[in-house]
């Protein structure tokens, strides 16, 4: 399997809470063959569905923080003079989460009495589960470097869909706008954007559309819950068509979408005659569709 | 009293909370939207903004008149932002943390700093209400700068209520950090109830007394309220899902203001976060 033919769709929302995991999941029941990838290493929540058999875990490392050796320091006082983050305490007790990493303070220190250790701040995991190989990472809580565990997660979903002669892999995006979703949307085939008939829905759609502009990634919408209010459905569907933005389906607000997250199953596999199921095989044979699937097939 | 909220899971209530929360008491209140990722609050709360600034970070401009190329620029630096190639020095502005090491370690001064503009800060009122919020610039990956400018805005006679992102990395500990007391939204469903937990840990390596409120109370099953039980964390309020909430909340409207009952059950909440803090 060339690179090249590996085809990577990401789902993200902007708000939060508007599917995004559902819907992968649903995804992973429709496809036949594809490596499932959650990049949302914050809150990553796809395995509670898909239950993953561990084949390999390994530790995500990634960055340093001073560390003051009491022994050595004579409290000159130079380090918190030159700390821009306030990471050092009057009596010398460097704070993990207020230091940056920088550095500064253990280049300037004339004891050498700061060390700089490596943070193990993350573990990734690649998994078996019976809906085809997941790749899923857990940032430590409270650590920094999300972006770098996402792209990590991501490179290594492509390993594995190329050992395996796959040509799909199905990205749980994070919320948001910043760094995380940067690095899960910069290079994909396609973004899915699902948002949700509400004006905070609307509004960071708003953004992250931008942002899919602004790193030239096709986009494409489907609306969740688009029943809640129906008016506003109607107003988020002529943005997207004023944007150029293809509207791949609308989902009813479903009960089912929460009965089925409890019984660790996803919709299809929950209910696949339900009217969300209904309209998810639908979205799912649209994006298929737009991110080249069934070219050649 | 500083009173965050915050959560795992996006999408539980937040803005919600915040905004019903801020709006019940009203006066002497500051409500402090520092999702500047995806701000939402001015759309319940339909502030009017009197003032609004960029906010800007420092980044390192090299006097190549000065410069020798010795290079220690590049070997101090962390984050890969300065590189000596060839005859010239390049900066990455976007990877700069703004440490200020290049400008320390440069035996010439040929280093000096500019700013970078990361987004918006904005604040104004609505009544009674004092309100401030930041807006990240679309396509820029650090948000904590705005973050702070945002926190900046905290005064220490106020009720101030910070509405926190989503997750438990960077942005949402440097929201919550310094505030007198978390409230964790959850909804009660196993993504819920997972990420609940991930924004416990957070809490508790931040030393914030915490309790939670679980929304849409009755979609779902009932282990995070067995877990709040097992794990000894304050219910402070739930919320049953109501179409009309839902309804109100698509078109921006505040529960407060849709169903008025709830007012009181607000400022109820308020008096117990201070009991819990006073504890």
């Amino acid at each position: 399997m060339l690179e090249n033919d590996i085809k990577e769709l990401i789902v993200i929302s902007g708000k939060g809470g508007t599917g995004k995991t559902s819907l992968i999941g649903a995804f992973a029941s429709l496809a036949s063959e594809k490596v499932l990838c959650d990049a949302d290493v914050d809150a990553a929540d796809l395995y509670l569905i898909l239950e993953p058999d561990i084949q390999e875990r390994e530790d995500f490392q990634e960055g340093h923080k001073a560390l003051i050796n009491k022994d050595k320091c004579t409290e000159c006082g130079l380090c918190r003079e030159l700390c821009r983050f306030n990471a050092i305490s009057p009596d010398f007790v460097v704070n993990p989460l207020d230091c940056e990493g920088c550095g500064v303070c253990v280049h300037f220190c004339p004891e050498d009495a700061i060390d700089f250790p490596l943070q193990t701040c993350g573990e990734l995991f690649v998994s078996e589960t019976r809906c085809g190989p997941m790749v899923h990472a857990r940032l430590g809580i409270a650590e920094d470097n999300s972006g770098k565990l996402v792209t990590l997660t991501r490179e290594r979903a492509k390993k594995v869909a190329k050992k395996a002669v796959m040509n799909l892999i199905l990205t749980d995006g994070p919320p948001g706008l910043a760094c995380p979703v940067i690095a899960s949307i910069t290079g994909a085939t396609g973004v899915l954007i699902v948002t949700e008939p509400t004006l905070s829905g609307h509004h960071d759609m708003d953004r992250v559309v931008e942002l899919t502009r602004h790193f030239g990634i096709p986009a494409y919408v489907c609306i969740n819950k688009f029943d809640i209010n129906p008016e506003m459905t109607k107003t988020i569907e002529q943005y997207a068509q004023d944007n150029g933005l293809p509207v791949m389906g609308k989902i009813p607000f479903d009960p089912f979408f929460t009965k089925a997250m409890v019984e660790k199953k996803t919709i299809i596999e929950y209910d696949g005659n339900s009217d969300a199921a209904r309209a998810v095989k639908e979205i799912w044979e649209k994006v298929a569709d737009k991110i080249g699937l069934h070219k050649g097939n | 009293m500083k009173i965050s909220i915050a959560s795992g899971k996006g999408g539980t209530g937040k803005t919600t909370i915040a905004t019903n929360l801020a709006v019940a008491l009203g006066e002497g209140v500051s409500l402090l939207d520092c999702d500047v990722e995806e701000p939402n609050d001015h759309i319940f709360i339909q502030a009017e903004i009197d003032h609004s600034e960029r906010v800007s970070v420092k980044v390192p401009e090299v006097d190549m008149g000065k410069c020798t190329l010795c290079g220690q620029c590049q070997e101090i630096c962390q984050f890969k932002a300065i590189v000596v190639i060839g005859e010239s020095v390049l900066t990455f502005p976007e990877l700069c943390h703004s440490c200020g090491g290049c400008l320390e370690v440069c035996p010439e001064n040929a280093i000096t700093e500019t700013g970078r503009e990361m987004g918006f800060f904005e604040s104004g009122s609505r009544d009674v209400l004092d309100f401030a919020q930041g807006r990240l610039f679309v396509g820029q990956a650090m948000s904590v700068p705005v973050i702070q400018r945002v926190k900046e805005h905290i005064e220490s006679d106020k009720i101030t209520i910070i509405d926190a992102p989503p997750g438990t990395s960077c942005p949402v500990i440097n929201s919550v950090k310094d505030t007198d007391f978390v409230i964790l939204v959850t909804e009660p469903t196993p993504f819920g109830l997972n990420d609940l937990k991930l924004a416990v840990g957070m809490v508790k390596i931040l030393k914030i007394p915490y309790g939670i409120i679980i929304n849409r109370s009755d979609l779902g099953d009932e282990k995070v309220t067995e877990y709040a039980k097992e794990e000894d964390i304050p219910i402070l309020m739930e919320i049953p899902f109501s179409r009309q909430i839902a309804e109100a909340y698509s078109r921006g409207g505040l529960i407060v203001e849709t169903l008025p009952e709830w007012k009181e059950k607000f400022i109820n909440l308020y008096d117990k976060i201070v009991s819990y803090v006073r504890k």
